[in-house]
């Protein structure tokens, strides 16, 4: 029961690392390309978007915490289902939504509320669930070993 | 016709990429601990699975179809629709990956579709 309990503490944690991580990523690489202003289809002008994305240290964090929501992922998905992770990453767009009005002012629409309200409530409907319903890999070869 | 053939590219190449990751990540093994040393080796060790190596390409068919459906209509038609990908995902844990998929977890992943879909529409 106890090590029920510390898997879904382990695995919420991670979630919520990983979420945060890939938003603040976004919200990074949005800042990062905004200061470029809109990208032009043309050789010149991809060679500039290029050219700013290669010395922009806004562009680099938001890579880094990219790649930061890329180890959470694998390594969360290693222990717990992947049905639990997917549905309970979506808590990101509800972040981005608080975000959006508290950081940038936006004013958000009174159906994109319901959609952030759906979205919380399935979350904590997935989290009530258990987070691994199949046999981790440790487990199977320990099963393995002792058949042999 | 090339429009559905897209968002179907999409929406099973990205699960289809998921579950083949999240399949190679727990044949490997989770991490002893979370330092930077070993979540280093656990990266290097999912990466050289051939579940990841499948994952990959299903990932990046997903993004490419993403970019031209971007192209061709409104983010209001392709992200709600994208958002059944979270059905689909759960289709595939339940009977690829052979997860436990019950009542509360399915109401979870329906609410958050429709709730993906509200957000991409407002």
């Amino acid at each position: 029961m106890a090590s029920e309990k510390r898997l879904r503490i382990k695995t919420l944690i991670m979630v919520l690392a990983m979420v945060v991580s890939a938003v603040v990523g976004d919200l990074l690489l949005k800042r990062g390309m905004s200061e470029a202003g809109a990208v032009q289809f043309t050789g010149h002008g991809l060679a500039q978007a290029l050219e700013h994305m290669a010395t922009s240290g806004m562009i680099w964090l938001g890579i880094c915490f990219l790649l930061g929501f890329m180890t959470t992922q694998m390594t969360v998905m290693s222990w717990a289902d992947y049905s639990y992770v997917m549905p309970a990453g979506a808590f990101g767009y509800a972040l981005q939504t608080f975000l959006a009005v508290v950081v940038l002012h936006e004013a958000v629409s009174a159906k994109r509320w319901i959609g952030v309200a759906l979205i919380c409530v399935g979350v904590v409907l997935v989290g009530q669930t258990k987070p691994r319903t199949t046999e981790a890999a440790q487990q199977v070869a320990e099963k393995a070993v002792a058949s042999c | 016709m090339l429009t559905v053939l897209l968002l179907m590219v999409l929406i099973c190449g990205s699960t289809g990429g998921e579950i083949a990751i999240s399949h190679g990540a727990k044949k490997t093994g989770e991490p002893e601990r979370m330092r930077p040393r070993e979540l280093l080796v656990f990266i290097g060790r999912v990466m050289s699975n051939g579940w990841f190596l499948l994952g990959i390409p299903l990932m990046a068919a997903s993004f490419f179809a993403l970019l031209i459906l971007f192209s061709w209509h409104p983010l209001s038609f392709v992200i709600p629709i994208s958002a059944l990908s979270y059905v689909v995902g759960a289709l595939g844990a339940k009977y690829i990956l052979k997860e436990e998929v019950n009542v509360a977890r399915w109401a979870g992943v329906v609410l958050v579709c429709a709730g993906v879909a509200l957000v991409a529409l407002g």
